[in-house]
């Protein structure tokens, strides 16, 4: 039964990687993209890795595929025209590629596992544990710094990305805060009279006369003006 | 044949690999279409590093997995952005007419 599983995910995989590189439109090639990695998540599932076949649901179908698929719709290119070469470019690429598996296939073929491979391994599956909490205990403890630089990587490309496509746009009034100070009289110094307030109802009040002499009537307040 | 083994998950990593390959040689003008090539490369890795992992009972294998999943997605996003700049300056991606830096 697991090894019928295997045999449709792979096919499907595969198939699907053909139609990537092969599709006549990129958004076909995209959403083949995307079957793509729903298939290779199942095989993950299969591989008892179920943390990393999540992870490649979320990241790549849910992020990357969306983020290609947001490209090729946006920009407006000429896919017809793009095209053109591929009767020429295929024999050439289909000669590379087959020497390739050919000696792929003879490193597969010839290889061996080292007898002391068992004790070689780096992190043992710990027994007992899922899959997720065993990944996080060591992710966390022995891989910490590369888990430090990986996120500092996605960082840089964050910002990368944002420096890259950000443009300022002219059609848009933006406040220019040094063209503001630089204004002439646009900041003015007052003196502020003790007690007295310099704005009235929002309003900057201007120096007003001195009010007329006249005889004290609130003398029962002790006169403390 | 009816026991899945690290043999079958390495010989579909090397088909993946290979169709990556070939689509880079075969899409040589859409720069959209290699950047899924490399994905598809990519993804052959990661079916190779949890291949082994699951082989050998080592889950440092999958731990690089992540780390390539996230570097992956990096270059994604950087390469796409370069591809979007690109189009706006030039009005075209095709890979050969980006030979502004040849001297």
């Amino acid at each position: 039964m697991i090894a019928l599983t295997f045999y449709v995910f792979a096919f499907i995989l595969v198939a699907c990687a053909v139609m990537v590189v092969t599709s006549r439109n990129p958004v076909h090639s995209v959403l083949a993209l995307i079957a793509c990695f729903f298939n290779a998540s199942g095989l993950f599932l299969l591989a008892g890795a179920e943390f990393l076949a999540m992870i490649l649901v979320i990241v790549y179908v849910g992020a990357v595929a969306v983020l290609f698929l947001f490209v090729v719709m946006m920009l407006d290119i000429d896919f017809v025209k793009m095209r053109a070469g591929v009767q020429r470019y295929a024999p050439i690429g289909a000669v590379v590629g087959g020497i390739l598996f050919l000696e792929l296939l003879l490193v597969l073929g010839t290889w061996q596992f080292s007898t002391d491979a068992q004790e070689l391994r780096l992190a043992a599956t710990p027994a007992n544990i899922t899959n997720t909490k065993a990944i996080g205990r060591i992710l966390y403890t022995d891989y910490i710094y590369l888990f430090q630089i990986s996120g500092l990587i996605l960082l840089v490309a964050m910002i990368g990305a944002i420096v890259l496509t950000l443009r300022s746009s002219t059609n848009t009034r933006r406040q220019s805060v040094e063209a503001q100070l630089a204004r002439l009289g646009a900041v003015e110094s007052l003196d502020v009279p003790l007690r007295q307030g310099v704005r009235m109802d929002e309003v900057l009040r201007r120096q007003l006369p001195p009010p007329p002499p006249e005889a004290p009537k609130h003398s029962e307040h002790g006169g403390h003006h | 044949m009816l026991t899945i083994g690290l043999a079958h998950y390495l010989t579909l990593g090397a088909i993946l690999f290979v169709l990556g390959i070939f689509g880079i040689f075969m899409n040589r003008k859409n720069v959209i279409v290699i950047l899924m090539s490399i994905e598809l490369i990519l993804l052959a890795v990661n079916i190779n590093l949890v291949g082994f992992s699951a082989a050998l009972d080592d889950l440092a294998g999958q731990v690089f997995a992540l780390f390539i999943l996230t570097v992956a997605a990096a270059e994604a996003a950087i390469g796409l952005a370069m591809v979007v700049i690109y189009f706006r300056n030039r009005g075209t991606i095709e890979v050969e007419d980006i030979s502004a830096l040849k001297g």
